[in-house]
């Protein structure tokens, strides 16, 4: 293991930096979008919420390596050139966001209710009352299982290696097809998983008692 | 003047006939105090006033908006119209005086100075000043519904609904909360309209008390009359086993 990486490590560690990358970017979209898609399932207006919820079942159902694939596939053919890294990390953004959307939907449903009412009759509008006092709270009731979603957003990244995004997991491929060490090669690139996805872990662990 | 008008108003959840035939009229500076059994209605009727519950049949006039009328804008209504909950619902990210200056910086724009000076001459009337920059789950429940009662004078309405504000309280909060109503209710010239089960400060506060029972008004009377002796049956049934304990 050791050697593997000492042998590799530029290799290695430029995969660690894409995969760190690729999860930021989509970390960062998918809140954005997940809340968006999560406010619109719960107005009042009918159309957006069904647009809302077709959205989040779909995104949601369909594997995430398929999202990947037509991104990488059929959106350069049709649309425009992307590269794979840039491909993943739209799929993987798109398919976070539909369960990111979910979690802050149920954040937003369990706060609403008497705060909405009590918001709404001091002559606040629906977007003032989300804005000032249903989603700041929300997103404190939300931040446990938002963190969840973070570790897998970043486990999930490994998505990237079937499209040629040169992350963790495609500099472990490479490496074991060169070297035929395969069990030291994916040993090494796990413990470097770990070393992302474990503070971040233990940081949401901490972040929620403080926050209790 | 009419500060609320309800002509034939009719409500339904689904199947089930929430409010039948509903006539009343109320006069600006009127206190009106509702009473009846739990289910009868009272509590969907008061929040039709200000548009939480909407209304299926009939017109329902408040402070001159006519929410019968799908393009009647409820945030315009809801500014005159304040509500004071049960469950008090105050915001719970907010401190308490944030509490109070929030819907006056954002929805009528208050100079922030002026806001203060009023949220901190309303604390001191409802007997809170020391605890402004408490949380609401540091203060105990007559408090948050004292704060709560700040809050919705902090918009200057002119009309108030109360939807049993003592219901949730332990029985020593409830005096402290009764007080500072009656307070307001008798100087301010400004419309109230009570849900309440506290007998006593019906009969103390209400010009005019409204007794229902499954849906309907059954009795419309001024207050003294009311609880000399109703004129139904089933109010003067329900004034003795209320005032029997």
């Amino acid at each position: 293991m050791i050697n593997i990486f000492s042998h590799f490590s530029s290799q290695l560690l430029v995969g660690l930096g894409w995969t760190v990358l690729s999860s930021v970017i989509a970390l960062f979209f998918s809140l954005i979008i997940g809340t968006i898609f999560a406010i619109m399932e719960i107005v009042p207006n009918k159309v957006l919420r069904t647009i809302g919820r077709a959205y989040v079942e779909i995104f949601r159902n369909i594997p995430l390596l398929v999202i990947t694939m037509f991104f990488y596939l059929v959106i350069p053919m049709y649309v425009v050139k992307i590269n794979g890294f840039t491909a993943g990390t739209i799929g993987l953004s798109l398919y976070t966001s539909a369960f990111i959307a979910e979690t802050v939907r149920s954040g937003i449903q369990s706060v609403a209710g008497g705060q909405m009412e009590g918001a709404r009759s001091t002559g606040m509008t629906y977007w003032q009352a989300m804005r000032y006092i249903i989603l700041p709270q929300a997103f404190k009731i939300v931040i446990p299982p938002l963190g969840n979603q973070f570790v897998n957003l970043v486990k999930n990244s490994s998505v990237l290696a079937f499209v040629a995004g040169f992350d963790l997991m495609y500099q472990a491929n490479s490496i074991a097809s060169t070297t035929f060490d395969t069990i030291n090669s994916y040993l090494v690139v796990g413990v470097l998983y770990l070393i992302i996805t474990l503070p971040l872990s233990y940081y949401m662990q901490h972040l929620e008692k403080k926050l209790a | 003047m009419s500060m609320i008008e309800f002509h034939d108003v009719q409500k339904f959840y689904g199947h089930f006939h929430a409010l039948h035939d509903i006539n009343l009229k109320i006069d600006q500076g009127e206190t009106v105090v509702l009473i009846g059994p739990s289910g009868s209605g009272k509590s969907t009727l008061v929040r039709t006033v200000n548009g939480l519950e909407s209304i299926q049949k009939g017109q329902l006039i408040v402070n001159n908006h006519d929410l019968s009328d799908p393009k009647t804008d409820l945030n315009i209504l809801r500014r005159d119209v304040g509500m004071v909950f049960q469950h008090f619902n105050l915001y719970k990210n907010k401190d308490v005086l944030e509490n109070i200056m929030l819907a006056p910086r954002i929805v009528s724009h208050m100079p922030e100075k002026e806001n203060k000076e009023q949220a901190m001459h309303l604390l001191e009337m409802v007997g809170l000043e020391k605890w402004a920059h408490n949380m609401p789950s540091q203060i105990s429940g007559g408090q948050k519904q004292r704060v709560a009662i700040a809050r919705t004078l902090a918009m200057r309405p002119k009309l108030i609904l109360y939807d049993e504000p003592t219901s949730a309280l332990d029985p020593e909060m409830i005096d402290d909360v009764l007080q500072v109503i009656k307070k307001v209710t008798t100087d301010s010239g400004m419309t109230s309209l009570i849900v309440t089960h506290e007998m006593g400060f019906a009969k103390e506060v209400a010009n005019r008390v409204i007794f229902m029972d499954q849906g309907r008004i059954v009795e419309d009377d001024a207050s003294e009359s009311f609880f000399k002796r109703p004129k139904t049956e089933r109010a003067q049934q329900f004034l003795s086993k209320i005032i029997s304990h």
